[in-house]
C-alpha cells in the first residue's frame, strides 16, 4: 500500500500511469457530466447535500424570525406554510439521505479496498435524478408554487378538494425524485458491500461504518416502496379524481398516514444510521483501540434496522386506533432503546478503555452523546400512548426530533468531515476553527431546541405560523431564535473553515489520525484508481494488523476498469469484473425521467412522452460500444 | 394588524364575573398540560413527571460516565487495556443494558396502568357533546333527545364540572386536532370517523384549546375556549342556548336583521328564529354570549365584530369568511343587532 515515505519503483510508475489513464475522469466543461466514478459522484453528492443543507437552514431561521415575537408580521400564513414544508421536506429528502448515502458512496469502496462502485452509471444516475428533484422543488417554491401542507403531507388537506393547485403535485414529484435516487444508490451500495471487498475482509472484519451504510441501504429498499406507493395514489386522486383517500367515497384519510409512517418512521433510522457508523469510526480511531464489542453493536445496528419497521403507529397515538394496538406499539417504540442503548455503552466503554484524544471529530461525538441520549430519552417519553397525546404535534416533539435528527446525524455528519475531509482533499481542517465551530453550535443547538420541550407542554402545537401574546410563549421562543442565529454562525465558521482548509490547510498525508481502515491506507486525495495494489485484508483493524509481508492482489487489469468481485461472508475471490466508464446516458436518462416527473404536475400526456425519451436513453446506455482490441490497448499503453 | 385575543383565568369564584377587559397577567397556566384540572389531565402529569424524574436520572448517570470516560487520568506508560479490564467492561456494560431494559419495563408498565386509569372516566349516561371541526372553527352540538332542544353553539365548550363528558370527535373538511391541554391530551377530528375523548373538569375555571393538527392557512388561530361551571351554571347557561334569538328590540336592530338577512351573512350563518339558516359557518344565534370571535382569536368586542365583519381577511388571512362593504351605517345597524344576540 502506498504511504507517503514510499517512492515507486519504474514498474509500479509504470502501473500508475497504466491506470490513471484508465480510470482518470474525463477533463473538460461537458465532459463533466459524464462522470461516473465513485470519488466523483460521492463528491457531489456531498456538496449538494450541504447546500441543500444550507437553504433549509436559511428557511428555518427565517421561522425563528418570524415566532420570535408573538403576531409577528414578517411571514405570513401562505409563504410560512410553503416554509416549513420545504424547509422538512429540504432536510429530509434533500440534505440528510443523499449526504449520507453520498458518504457512503465516497467511502464505502476505499474503505473494502476496491478502485470502483458496483453500477457507477446507476449511481450517476442516482445523482441527477437526485439533483433536479431538488431545483425542480426550488425552482416551484421561488415562484410561490412550493409546497405547503407539511412534509407528510397529509389528506385530505392535501387532496384535490382542500389543495387545488399544483403545490402539492410538486412534492408528491419530488418524493418521486428523490426515492428513486435513493434506491437507486441503496442498490449499488449493497452490491457494493457484499461482492466487492477486497480478499480476506469477510462480513466479520466490515468496518462499523460499512455496516451501518449496509442496514441504512436495506431499509431504504424496504421503505420507500411505501411512500411511493401512497405518493402514487394521491397522483390519482389528485389527477385523475380516484378516491383512494376520500372518505366521502369510500377512501379513507388514516391510509395515507399508515403509508407514510410506514415509511416516514424507518426513514427517521435510515438517516441516522450512518450517523451510528461514523461515531464508531472516531471513537475506534481516537481513542486508539478497537469498538468495544463489536459483535453487539453489528447486531444492534440489524436490530434496529429491523424494528425500525415496527413503530410507525406511535405518530398515529391520537387517530382513535384501538388501545390494544397502540400498547404494542408502545413497547416496541421503548424496545428500541435498547440497541441504541447498547451502543452508547459500548462507545463509552471502548473510549474508557483506551487513550482518547481530544480533536475536533470526538468532540462532535460527545457534542452526539449528550445530545442523543437526550432526544432518545423524550422519544422513550414519546412511546408512552397517554404523555404522547399531550405532546404529540407540539413543539415538545419538534425539539425531539431535532435532538434526535441533528444530534444522531448532523453532529456525526460534522465530526465526519472533520475526520474525512484531510481524505478528499489532502488538507486538515483548522482544528482552533474546528473547536469554535464545535462549542458555537452545540450551544446554539442546545439554546435553540431545549426550551421547545417546556413550550409543547406549555401547549403550543407545531405548525403555527404566529400565536397571541397572552399564551406567554414570547419569551422561550425569542431565546430559541437567539440559539438559531448562534447556531448558524456555527455553521458559517464551518463553511469558513472549510473554504479556508482546502488550500491553506495542514497537509494531512495518508493517515493523519492513525486510523485503521483501508481508506487510510491509500494517498490523500486517493489516485483515481484508489488503490495502486489491492490490499489483502488480515484482520478486522485492517491497517493495524498490517505487516509489510502483507500479500496484495495482482492480475487485475490496468487497461481497463477492471475490479475483483469476492464470495458475500468471507470475501474470497471469485471473478474480476469490468465496470463502465464515463458516460453522458445517466444524465440524459434523468432529464427524459424528469419530463415525466415535472411534465405530469401539467398533464398526464408527459408521461408517455417520458416513457419513449426514456426508451432512447436506456438503449444509448446499453449500446454495446466496440472494445479497442487488446493489440490496440497495448499500442495506446506503449505510448504513454 | 395585532389580533388580542381574550385571556383570563378565571378562578372559581369568578367564573360567572368573566370580563373581558380583564386582561390576565400570568395566565400561562391556561393552556398547559403541567397545570392539570381535571382527572385525565392529571393521571397523564403524574406519567410526565414519573418519566421526567427517570429520564433525568438516566441523562445525568449517562453523561457522567461519558465524561468520567473521557477525562479521568491515565497513567502514562501502563496499557489502559488487559484481558481482565475487557472483561470487567464487558460485566458493566451488560449490566448497563440489563438496567436500561428494566427501566423501560417499569415506564411501559406505568404508562399501561397510565391508559387504564384514562379509560376508567366513564358513566352510562354521559353529557354527550358534538365536536366538528370546520377550516377554522369549532362547530360544538349538545346532543338532546328532542331535535328542538339540541343546542348548536361554536369555537366555545361550556362544561359543568365533576360530571364525565364524552366527546364525538368528527370533522366535516381535512384533520384537526381537539386539545385541551388543561383537561386531557388529544384526539384527531377526522373525516369520515368518529373518535371519542371522555373528559372532565374538576373545578370552574376556563381554559384555552387549539387545534393541534395542521389544517391549512388558519391553523395557528384556530382556537376555543372551555369553560368549566358548576352544574347549575351549566344547565342555566344550556337553558339559555335552548331559545331561539331575542328578536329585535328597537328600529335600528330591525334595520340590522335586515342588514343581515339581505347582505352576504346570511349565506352562511345561522341565526334561529329568522330565516338564517346555513350551516358553512358558526352559528350565531348567541353570538354575544360567547366571550370570543374568530375561533378564541379576539375579543368579543364591538369593535372587534365591526373589525372581522369588514375585513376578516386583514385579521386572519386565508380564513372564510369574505371581506364585506358595508356603509357606515349599515354597518353600526348590524352590529346593534349582533350585538343583542344574547
Amino acid at each position: 500500500m502506498a504511504d507517503d515515505t514510499h517512492v515507486m519503483d519504474a514498474s509500479e510508475l509504470h502501473e500508475h500511469q497504466l491506470l490513471e489513464q484508465t480510470w482518470q475522469q474525463p477533463r473538460g466543461f461537458f465532459r463533466w457530466f459524464t462522470h461516473v466514478h465513485h470519488q466523483s459522484i460521492g463528491k457531489r453528492f456531498i456538496i449538494t447535500a450541504f447546500i441543500f443543507f444550507f437553504l433549509g437552514g436559511v428557511l428555518a431561521l427565517l421561522m425563528r424570525l418570524q415566532l420570535a415575537r408573538p403576531q409577528q408580521a414578517l411571514l405570513g400564513p401562505d409563504l410560512y406554510n410553503q416554509i416549513f414544508t420545504v424547509h422538512g421536506s429540504t432536510m429530509m429528502f434533500l440534505f440528510a439521505v443523499p449526504v449520507v448515502q453520498g458518504m457512503g458512496i465516497y467511502l464505502v469502496p476505499l474503505m473494502l479496498g476496491t478502485r470502483d462502485f458496483a453500477f457507477p452509471r446507476l449511481n450517476a444516475f442516482s445523482y441527477w435524478i437526485y439533483v433536479l428533484g431538488g431545483i425542480v422543488l426550488y425552482a416551484f417554491f421561488l415562484c410561490n408554487t412550493g409546497p405547503d401542507a407539511g412534509w407528510f403531507t397529509y389528506v385530505p388537506l392535501a387532496g384535490p378538494e382542500y389543495s387545488p393547485g399544483k403545490r402539492i403535485d410538486v412534492w408528491q414529484n419530488l418524493i418521486n425524485f428523490t426515492e428513486l435516487s435513493a434506491l437507486g444508490a441503496s442498490v449499488g451500495l449493497i452490491v457494493t458491500i457484499f461482492k466487492l471487498r477486497a480478499p480476506g475482509m469477510s462480513l466479520n472484519r466490515l468496518p462499523l461504518f460499512v455496516w451501518s451504510i449496509l442496514v441504512m441501504s436495506f431499509m431504504v429498499v424496504f421503505a420507500m416502496p411505501a411512500v411511493i406507493t401512497a405518493s402514487l395514489f394521491a397522483t390519482l386522486d389528485r389527477m385523475f379524481g380516484m378516491h383512494f383517500f376520500n372518505p366521502a367515497e369510500g377512501g379513507d384519510a388514516l391510509l395515507w398516514q399508515h403509508l407514510f409512517w410506514f415509511f416516514g418512521h424507518p426513514e427517521v433510522y435510515i438517516i441516522f444510521m450512518p450517523g451510528l457508523g461514523m461515531v464508531s469510526a472516531i471513537v475506534q480511531t481516537f481513542s486508539h483501540r478497537a469498538v468495544f464489542g463489536y459483535t453487539p453493536m453489528v447486531l444492534s445496528l440489524i436490530a434496529t434496522g429491523f424494528m425500525a419497521f415496527g413503530l410507525w403507529v406511535h405518530h398515529m397515538f391520537a387517530t382513535g386506533l384501538p388501545q390494544l394496538g397502540l400498547s404494542f406499539f408502545t413497547a416496541a417504540s421503548m424496545m428500541i432503546a435498547i440497541p441504541s442503548g447498547v451502543q452508547i455503552f459500548c462507545w463509552i466503554a471502548t473510549l474508557w478503555r483506551g487513550r482518547p484524544r481530544l480533536h475536533t471529530p470526538l468532540l462532535f461525538v460527545l457534542g452526539f452523546v449528550c445530545i442523543f441520549v437526550l432526544g432518545g430519552l423524550t422519544g422513550v417519553m414519546l412511546a408512552s400512548v397517554a404523555l404522547d397525546l399531550q405532546v404529540h404535534d407540539t413543539f415538545f416533539v419538534v425539539a425531539h426530533l431535532h435532538y434526535v435528527l441533528i444530534g444522531g446525524a448532523v453532529f456525526p455528519l460534522f465530526g465526519a468531515v472533520y475526520y474525512w475531509f484531510p481524505k478528499i482533499t489532502g488538507r486538515l481542517l483548522s482544528e482552533r476553527a474546528g473547536t469554535w465551530n464545535f462549542w458555537l453550535m452545540f450551544i446554539g443547538f442546545n439554546l435553540t431546541f431545549f426550551p421547545m420541550h417546556q413550550l409543547g407542554l406549555q401547549g403550543m402545537p407545531r405548525r403555527i405560523y404566529t400565536y397571541v401574546p397572552e399564551t406567554g410563549w414570547g419569551s422561550l421562543n425569542l431565546l430559541a431564535t437567539v440559539g438559531g442565529i448562534i447556531l448558524a454562525l456555527g455553521v458559517l465558521v464551518f463553511v469558513g473553515n472549510i473554504l479556508w482548509s482546502r488550500r491553506h490547510g495542514q497537509v494531512a498525508g495518508s493517515n493523519p489520525w492513525d486510523a485503521d481502515t483501508l481508506e487510510w491506507g491509500t494517498s490523500s486525495p486517493p489516485p483515481s484508481y484508489n488503490f495502486l495494489h489491492v490490499p489483502v485484508v488480515q484482520g478486522r483493524e485492517a491497517l493495524w494488523v498490517h505487516t509489510a509481508e502483507a500479500p496484495v492482489v495482482t492480475g487485475l487489469r490496468s487497461d481497463r476498469r477492471e475490479v475483483l468481485v469476492t464470495r458475500i461472508l468471507d470475501a474470497e475471490p471469485d471473478h474480476r469484473t469490468e465496470l463502465p466508464g464515463p458516460s453522458i446516458w445517466p444524465l440524459a436518462l434523468a432529464l427524459a425521467v424528469t419530463v415525466a416527473f415535472v411534465g405530469a404536475i401539467f398533464t398526464p400526456w408527459a408521461v408517455p412522452v417520458s416513457a419513449v425519451l426514456c426508451l432512447i436513453a436506456l438503449i444509448g446506455w446499453a449500446w454495446p460500444y466496440q472494445k479497442k482490441t487488446d493489440q490496440e490497448q497495448r499500442i495506446a499503453g506503449q505510448q504513454l | 394588524m395585532r389580533a388580542p385575543a381574550l385571556w383570563q383565568h378565571g378562578r372559581p369564584s369568578q367564573v360567572c364575573l368573566l370580563s373581558v377587559t380583564a386582561l390576565c397577567t400570568g395566565c400561562a397556566g391556561m393552556q398547559s398540560a403541567l397545570h392539570p384540572a381535571g382527572p385525565q389531565a392529571t393521571h397523564i402529569s403524574h406519567l410526565w413527571w414519573l418519566m421526567f424524574w427517570v429520564c433525568t436520572g438516566v441523562f445525568v448517570l449517562v453523561i457522567g460516565f461519558l465524561l468520567y470516560a473521557v477525562f479521568y487520568p491515565r497513567q502514562q506508560n501502563q496499557p489502559v487495556t488487559t484481558p481482565e479490564t475487557e472483561r470487567r467492561t464487558a460485566r458493566v456494560v451488560v449490566a448497563a443494558v440489563v438496567i436500561t431494559g428494566l427501566v423501560l419495563f417499569a415506564l411501559l408498565v406505568a404508562d399501561f396502568r397510565t391508559n387504564r386509569a384514562l379509560a376508567a372516566l366513564s358513566t352510562s349516561q354521559p353529557l354527550k357533546i358534538k365536536v366538528t371541526g370546520h377550516q377554522w372553527w369549532w362547530e360544538v352540538q349538545y346532543e338532546a333527545s328532542i331535535p328542538s332542544q339540541i343546542v348548536t353553539t361554536a369555537n366555545e365548550l361550556h362544561l359543568p364540572t365533576g360530571q364525565p363528558v364524552l366527546l364525538e370527535l368528527t370533522s366535516q373538511d381535512v384533520i384537526h386536532s381537539f386539545w385541551v391541554p388543561n383537561l386531557h391530551g388529544k384526539k384527531d377530528l377526522i373525516p369520515g370517523y368518529v373518535t371519542t375523548l371522555w373528559l372532565q373538569a374538576d373545578q370552574p375555571g376556563v381554559f384555552r384549546g387549539q387545534c393541534a393538527e395542521f389544517c391549512g392557512h388558519q391553523h395557528a388561530y384556530m382556537a376555543f375556549l372551555v369553560i368549566a361551571e358548576p352544574p347549575d351554571v351549566f344547565s342555566a347557561w344550556l337553558e339559555a342556548q335552548r331559545s331561539p334569538a331575542v328578536a329585535p328590540g328597537d328600529a335600528l336592530q330591525q334595520r340590522g336583521q335586515e342588514v343581515f338577512l339581505s347582505a352576504a351573512c346570511v349565506l352562511c350563518h345561522t341565526i334561529r328564529g329568522t330565516p338564517a339558516g346555513a350551516k358553512a359557518a358558526p352559528d350565531l344565534t348567541h353570538l354575544a354570549s360567547r366571550q370570543t370571535l374568530a375561533a378564541g382569536t379576539l375579543y368579543n368586542t364591538p369593535g372587534h365584530l365591526a373589525g372581522w365583519i369588514v375585513d376578516a381577511q386583514q385579521l386572519k388571512p386565508g380564513n372564510k369568511m369574505p371581506p364585506n362593504s358595508l356603509t357606515g351605517s349599515n354597518l353600526q345597524a348590524l352590529l346593534a343587532y349582533l350585538t343583542n344576540l344574547k
